[in-house]
């Protein structure tokens, strides 16, 4: 037995061997490449050769005008989003709960859940022609128009260009994208309530709203404090591909996020070090978070990550 | 629609809540249909804006024009290559790390080792830079691989995997053992097939994955003609908005009912035909998927 099991032990060191080394060179290599946040680093001298500068860096980060308002800008943008895929993924799954027929709710899933599917490349193509200002009244996209027609407003809204509004363009269109997907979670768990407990309280005389308050809501409590506290670690998490796709100079003072920050100075100025600086602010920050919510998710949900 | 014995307040609640589902499913639809309805209509009915959700002056001609375009199509192969080799290499990696960590750390001692090894990358990260400075000091950048190998072990997975694996009964494992099996056979010839759905649901998401990302074409990507199909959207997307917000829609607008918005909108359907084709089978498998991945003790 002793020589089969070692043989075993063998064996799945192998199988772990690829993974582990593809994971040193493409995930880990680069957290020690963090060293570069400490270095004025020349591509040309390359990790060993650049010169040391301490802590400079983040000194230049901190007055660096733009830091700031990315920092502000992540955390209203992420936690806006955070609380909008929740709160409208449970509102419908509750509101779907209810649908006795069975090819209308599985229409209206299927239909909801696409744009999950897409990439914020094809989305922000849907979007910047649908929500367009235009030039003139005539030109403006779809969603001006019908504001228009509706007389909610009197002159087209620039949904992408002023920077008052980009905000809520962002939080609202993520979660169009992602509320159909997050509903078939929310959804999953309320077809698990116990049914026995509806039965219990109707005979309590309780009515249809009493029993969403007292045994949907209680019952699908669990499954919302673990999806709340798994949101904890992407608080610096604002989404930058939609943010990429979708915003442009004139939104920078609220739209500008960390992320984007972080792409504009290294990979368009070329500023490697204050932009690995950045990064690495954002990722220490970002871990501790996640390790807090790894933590009290497997306190009160009994998860486990791994 | 009404089941008897109803009360009128609650016939009322289920009409009102059926009629707000529609209006919001509907909602979710319009932008999408909007331009779908634009990348099938004529110049000129784009420029005066009649087209609403259906086609006006109804014509092929921005997807003639499109399929006749060989950026679109060298990007389109780039794309077919990524999913070609990456989704391969994405299954191999998942499966191979997934199997030895879905045993108990009775049954493989240096199990702990490893997931720590893995769930350290699930909190910190290097960030772009210093992943963009290692891919490019590989001499990657320009080639398919830096497409490939920096997302070669989608870390959630091999979560999604390992758990199912660990959900199958341990005796089958033993079994097979007193029979002779190597791991490799018990893996190949017993989990394998046992776990299908979870499979199929993990290279479900690593196809999309594949198929829609596009920053990692941009960033690792010095001539266009290197650029994925999703990355060379992007490029024209950007370009929409530079148009719409120039506005000199005018110029452009040529005779051959082709002009910007709905040579790029055909562009764009297009590059999500595939996810259509595949759609139904992500219905079949990413509810069981999702639900597979959360919840488990």
């Amino acid at each position: 037995m002793n020589t089969i099991d070692k043989k075993r032990q063998r064996v799945f060191h192998l199988m772990l061997l690829l993974p582990v080394v593809v994971l040193f060179v493409f995930n880990y290599l680069p957290i020690f490449g963090i060293v570069i946040a400490f270095q004025d680093y020349q591509p040309g001298l390359g990790f060993f050769e650049s010169r040391w500068v301490g802590l400079d860096n983040f000194k230049t980060l901190a007055l660096l005008p733009d830091f700031m308002p990315a920092l502000r800008n992540t955390l209203l943008i992420a936690l806006f989003k955070i609380i909008g895929n929740l709160v409208i993924p449970i509102i419908f799954a509750l509101m779907l709960n209810e649908l006795r027929i069975k090819w209308f709710k599985k229409t209206v899933q299927t239909v909801t859940y696409l744009p999950y599917f897409l990439s914020w490349v094809v989305l922000g193509g849907i979007l910047l022609d649908f929500l367009s200002q235009g030039n003139t009244a005539g030109d403006a996209g779809l969603m001006n128009r019908a504001l228009l027609g509706m007389g909610l407003i009197d002159t087209p809204i620039s949904f992408l260009g002023d920077k008052n509004v980009f905000p809520a363009t962002v939080i609202i269109s993520d979660v169009w994208k992602n509320f159909g997907y997050n509903t078939i979670v929310f959804l999953a768990a309320l077809t698990n309530v116990n049914p026995s407990l509806y039965e219990a309280s109707a005979i309590d005389g309780a009515g249809r709203w009493k029993q969403t308050w007292h045994v949907t809501l209680p019952g699908i409590t669990p499954i919302i404090i673990l999806m709340t506290v798994l949101s904890i670690g992407s608080i610096l998490n604002a989404g930058f591909e939609q943010i990429f796709v979708l915003y442009s100079p004139s939104v920078y003072e609220t739209g500008d996020i960390i992320d984007t920050l972080v792409y504009r100075l290294g990979l368009v100025d070329s500023q490697f070090s204050l932009s690995a600086a950045v990064g690495v602010f954002k990722s220490i920050i970002s871990g501790i978070l996640i390790l807090i919510s790894y933590k009290l998710a497997d306190k009160y949900a009994g998860y486990r990550v791994f | 629609m009404f089941a008897k014995n109803l009360s009128t307040g609650r016939k009322i609640f289920i009409a009102a809540n059926f009629v707000l589902i529609m209006l919001i499913t509907i909602a979710c639809l319009i932008p999408i249909v909007n331009l779908l309805a634009r990348s099938f209509s004529g110049s000129q009915a784009i420029i005066e804006n009649r087209v609403t959700l259906w086609p006006v002056d109804f014509n092929l001609e921005a997807y003639r024009h499109v399929l006749n375009t060989g950026e679109f199509w060298t990007a389109a192969w780039v794309t077919v290559k990524r999913v070609l080799i990456g989704v391969p290499v994405n299954m191999l990696l998942t499966i191979l790390a997934a199997y030895p960590l879905s045993k108990s750390n009775r049954i493989f001692k240096a199990r702990k080792y490893y997931s720590f090894y893995f769930v350290f990358l699930m909190v910190f990260n290097g960030g772009l830079i210093p992943t963009y400075i290692i891919v490019s000091q590989l001499g990657l950048i320009d080639t398919i691989w830096a497409l490939i190998l920096p997302s070669a072990v989608p870390i959630f997975n091999v979560i999604l995997v390992m758990n199912f694996f660990r959900g199958l009964p341990e005796e089958l494992e033993e079994s097979a053992m007193l029979d002779g099996a190597s791991q490799w056979t018990i893996l190949w010839r017993i989990f394998l097939p046992l776990s299908k759905p979870s499979i199929a649901t993990v290279t479900l998401f690593s196809l999309i994955g594949h198929w829609n990302a596009w920053f990692d074409g941009l960033i690792y990507s010095n001539f266009t003609s290197n650029y994925p199909l999703q990355s060379y959207l992007q490029t024209l997307v950007v370009d929409i908005q530079s148009t719409l917000m120039s506005g000199d829609l005018d110029a452009i607008a040529s005779a051959m009912n082709v002009n910007d918005i709905n040579l790029k909108a055909a562009q764009i359907f297009i590059s999500i035909i595939p996810l259509f084709v595949i759609y139904p089978f992500m219905q079949k498998y990413f509810t069981e998927g999702l639900t597979l991945g959360s919840v488990k003790g």
